[in-house]
């Protein structure tokens, strides 16, 4: 039965990939390219100058350590060389593989790890957290994953456009944007067990507020006790950060949309109540890929 | 694993959307499933950003607009 979830969370994961890849071509990649122009004419400056530096550390003092300052200068002159961003002629990988195969490959790769730890979540919470039916299930599971995952350390640490954000304080971005995203889902876990256990007692509807407030409590609460990120640089036109970001959450909406709609209708398959009615009154409809429930180790 | 009988065709009578998988059987799919994915998110949110395990960057150039767009931080 894991088996049988996993292969189709993977292919959850692939057509939503697919979705969001097409989403994120049209609608994210005009601000993409726009950005990039606007990083590659300097007009935008926010790669490690100096002055710049000095500047968002003065406004964020809490923001990057001072043991990692003191190495900021090294640091930023081996990016520049290892990593820096050359999204131009003298790129390794030219923008139209970047916009197209890339994308689609990030995207896809990213809704299949996905779509497999969500058969992995949906396999935990079926018949323990929730005992609705399987496709209601999912469905609820996708929109709570999508809200614990994406939409609150979006939040807090909103998409960037490329232009956006300076090499130097991309360590820290990345442990403050990922330890949010841990603290999300532990949270989210601790609410869920939480409500789970309260439901029990005095129902589902003060379980579920419960659990749902004391996740929204925990995550205001450290939303507001850890340091912004606020790299944009002066002059970046606000509009074009708005249109990078809404697609960018769009992307992640239509992936975590059709993950719970595609992976809704292959678990009711494998562990509807027409999937577990043995292997004798299973309905024809399904293909031979789809063994009952009762018989699928 | 012969129990699996026992516990869903019962269910499924009473409850059909109940089916409960047991957590013995999750746990060794989690642990595979987490690695292999863990592995996969790091190339595509992470490789040559804040930390570089293979590369000149090709991996994160290769993978960058979907690293932007998918709200991760990248440079
Ligand atoms: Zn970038």
């Amino acid at each position: 039965m894991m088996r049988t979830l996993l292969v189709r969370g993977m292919l959850a994961g692939l057509t939503a990939g697919l979705f969001a890849a097409v989403f994120a071509f049209v609608v994210g990649e005009p601000p993409v390219d726009t950005a990039i122009g606007l990083e590659e004419a300097g007009g935008t400056e926010s790669h490690g100058t100096a002055s710049h530096s000095a500047e968002s550390h003065a406004e964020a003092p809490g923001h990057a350590a001072p043991p990692d300052h003191t190495g900021s200068s090294g640091h930023e002159a081996e990016s520049g060389s290892a990593h820096g961003h050359d999204h131009g002629d003298d790129a390794l990988v030219g923008r139209g593989v970047q916009s197209t195969v890339g994308l689609l490959t990030g995207v896809t790769g990213y809704a299949v790890a996905v779509g497999g730890l969500f058969a992995i979540a949906f396999a935990a919470v079926q018949g323990r957290v929730t005992t609705l039916r399987p496709r209601v299930s999912a469905a609820l599971l996708a929109a709570g994953g999508f809200a614990v995952v994406v939409l609150v350390p979006f939040l807090k640490y909103p998409a960037n456009p490329p232009a956006v954000g300076q090499a130097g304080t991309i360590e820290d971005r990345t442990a403050l944007y990922f330890g949010f995203v841990a603290l999300s889902l532990v949270a989210a876990m601790v609410a869920v067990a939480v409500g789970r256990a309260v439901a029990d007692r005095v129902g589902a509807a003060n379980g579920g507020l419960l659990g749902v407030g004391a996740y929204v409590t925990v995550m205001a609460v450290a939303g507001a006790l850890l340091p912004a990120v606020d790299e944009v640089p002066d002059g970046f036109p606000g509009s074009l950060l708005w249109d990078f970001r809404l697609a960018s959450l769009g992307t992640q909406v239509v992936l975590w949309c059709a993950l719970g709609l595609a992976f809704a209708v292959l678990a009711e398959r494998a562990m509807g109540p027409d999937a577990a009615r043995g292997p004798g009154n299973a309905r024809g409809r399904e293909g031979p890929a789809d063994d009952p429930v009762a018989v699928r180790q | 694993m012969s129990q699996t009988h026992v516990v869903s065709v019962p269910r499924s009578t009473t409850r059909p959307g109940a089916v409960r998988i047991p957590l013995r059987e999750i746990v060794p799919w989690a642990v595979f499933t987490t690695v292999l994915a863990l592995l996969v998110l790091f190339f595509v949110t992470t490789e040559a950003g804040a930390v570089s395990l293979v590369s000149d960057g090709l991996v994160h150039e290769f993978v960058h607009d979907g690293r932007h767009l998918l709200a991760f931080p990248c440079h």
